[in-house]
């Protein structure tokens, strides 16, 4: 059985951003500006944790640029079997729907794919739509917000899974295949090994293109994208100085803020 | 193509709160459009819900009542919503960017091959098309995007928008038949676990929220007194989080929930980019820290330094007396 894990490149939560002429900047006070999507890490091990016992491959899956390959060089070192990039010049501005168009055709590439994993959102984009319309696209069953995976049998072709609803969760069991995105519940992303940081140096991972996909033009990219998201600013300052309460005793401080709150009708 | 369409979420047969944004969204835009708005019910027992979708703006309602749709499985509502939409050609869908929502709208648009923006926290028409305005990069920056296409489909961060008001209208539902059969469904709900009486995070109008200043589990307790007075939600930093004080449920800020409040309580919090990635959009913010640098400061409408655990029971104090 085949899991694959597909993952992306993002800012650092810690990065500063700036837009300059409609331009997206950031920089990172500590210095590593693009890391793992945060949460990927959770689908990360999932997959790792499904390849060790069921055996196959876990196999991670990035769309981006050359760039990317730090990314999958991290799945590889934390104990993914493989890692395939998707590059294509042709590909660049795709919305979330090119881009599942792509993912979906890579996962039907690769054949005998049971499960596909993917973090519940990216924290550059934050669509979270991805899983769902990869799903579609493959026919499979999307299962988001995964919380806990109770069982999985590949010989039944059955999973069940917990998953996050509005004010508590659910238990559901689905056929096989199925596309999963996790929170952060799941479990305990491990680090990447001394030795599998070696290893993961030491890997190719190969590049697919367009026409590996046969992708025709037109339907990812921005050529293709239904949505212009060209106009990005920073956020407007909050216009509010901060008030310091100060009194004599703290009796005093709670009371006058508590005026202020309800003064501004929050109360 | 024309119309807008809502497709509204319920639980125990009442619409869900974030639905009710989404009306009052729907008939802004619906009035801009020159046009009406219909709302989309799908479940089992939803009389009454079709029923409220009229006294809250809806212009239309088209319903499908059965027990397969009882459950939010996507894989029976998401092909019933996108076959009627293929069908009656609508130039607008909205839903919540709830869990179900986002999913819904996720399906939709893949099937249809349609355009899709979700979270959105503003919305206007510009030459007809719907213009969002949603945060990206967690919530660091904004993007003001558009959606070109025969179909726009759009979700709504809860509350950014005020709830649609009652109308008083009724009307008469039109009820179709559901686009799948049991057999063809893939999945099954083997159980449903509510969380319990909690006040939940994402729809709170007031958040009591704990840091690493409250030392350990059990300095969450003067939190939840204060929280408990103000019937608020409980809200938590990261490091309190990662540290096992309280459940993860409880995370504000980038890698846990986004909140959007009309009162934040900070206690004990510096306030890290993260962290306010993930409530600087509440109404009003206060904070309370014995560190006059922190920069939770920065962002906060009132402060006090000092220590939580003498101004928070002092607080909760002059609460209790002034709520009765």
């Amino acid at each position: 059985m085949k899991v694959v894990v597909c993952t992306k490149q993002t800012p650092s939560t810690t990065a500063v951003f700036s837009v300059e002429n409609g331009h997206v900047n950031w920089e990172d006070p500590g210095g590593k500006p693009n890391v793992v999507n945060p949460w990927d890490e959770y689908a990360i091990e999932q997959a790792i944790q499904i390849q060790e016992e069921h055996g196959g491959d876990a196999i991670a899956l990035s769309m981006g640029t050359e760039e990317s390959k730090e990314a999958l060089k991290t799945c590889l070192a934390m104990g993914c079997t493989e890692a395939i990039l998707i590059a294509d010049e042709a590909f660049q501005g795709s919305d979330t729907l090119g881009t599942a168009r792509v993912l979906a055709a890579a996962i039907a590439k690769m054949e005998d794919v049971q499960i596909a994993l993917f973090g519940k959102q990216a924290i550059d984009g934050d669509t979270g739509q991805t899983p769902v319309q990869v799903a579609v696209k493959l026919g499979w069953t999307p299962l988001t917000f995964v919380s806990g995976i109770k069982e999985l049998n590949p010989d039944e072709g059955t999973i069940t899974v917990e998953r996050l609803l509005p004010g508590g969760k659910e238990t559901v069991i689905a056929k096989l295949p199925v596309v999963i995105s996790v929170v952060k519940e799941l479990n305990d992303p491990r680090y990447p090994s001394f030795m599998g940081i070696r290893k993961a140096n030491r890997a190719t991972i190969p590049t697919w293109t367009a026409a590996d996909l046969a992708i025709e033009s037109g339907t990812a990219g921005a050529s293709a994208s239904k949505v212009d998201w060209s106009n990005v600013s920073e956020l407007p300052p909050r216009d509010t100085e901060v008030e310091i309460i100060e009194a004599d005793t703290v009796q005093e401080q709670a009371r006058i803020l508590v005026d202020r709150l309800f003064e501004e009708k929050v109360i | 193509m024309s119309g807008v369409w809502v497709w509204i979420e319920h639980n125990d047969g009442k619409i869900a709160p974030i639905s009710l944004e989404v009306l009052g969204v729907a008939r802004q835009i619906a009035g801009e459009r020159g046009e009406e708005v219909t709302a989309v019910v799908t479940g089992h027992d939803v009389a009454q819900v079709a029923a409220d979708a009229f006294n809250y703006g809806a212009g239309a309602v088209i319903g499908a009542d059965d027990e397969t749709l009882a459950d939010f499985r996507v894989e029976a509502h998401g092909p019933l919503v996108a076959g009627l939409i293929e069908e009656r050609g609508p130039a607008v869908l909205l839903t919540g960017a709830s869990i179900r929502g986002g999913d819904l709208a996720a399906w939709v648009a893949a099937q249809l091959d349609a355009g899709l923006v979700p979270d959105g926290t503003s919305a206007s028409v510009e030459d007809g098309t719907v213009v969002v305005t949603r945060p990206v990069y967690a919530g660091k920056l904004l993007s003001h995007t558009s959606v070109t296409g025969d179909l726009q489909v759009i979700t709504l961060r809860s509350r950014a928008f005020p709830a649609a008001a009652e109308t008083g209208a009724t009307g008469q539902a039109e009820w179709v038949e559901p686009a799948v059969g049991e057999e063809e469904i893939p999945t099954k709900v083997l159980s449903i676990e509510s969380a319990g009486g909690e006040v939940s995070l994402t729809d709170a109008r007031i958040i009591v929220s704990g840091g690493r200043g409250v030392g350990g589990p059990e300095g969450f307790a003067p939190v939840h007194e204060l929280a408990e007075v103000l019937n608020a939600a409980v809200g938590a930093s990261r490091a309190t989080v990662d540290a096992g004080w309280i459940p993860y449920d409880h995370q504000v800020g980038q890698t846990g929930k986004t909140v959007s409040p009309d009162l934040y309580i900070a206690n004990g919090i510096s306030g890290a980019i993260q962290h306010q990635a993930g409530m600087r959009t509440s109404k009003v913010i206060v904070a309370v820290n014995t560190d006059p640098e922190a920069p939770i400061f920065k962002i906060a409408s009132y402060g006090i330094v000092g220590d939580l655990f003498n101004v928070l029971p002092a607080l909760t104090e002059e609460f209790r007396n002034r709520l009765g």
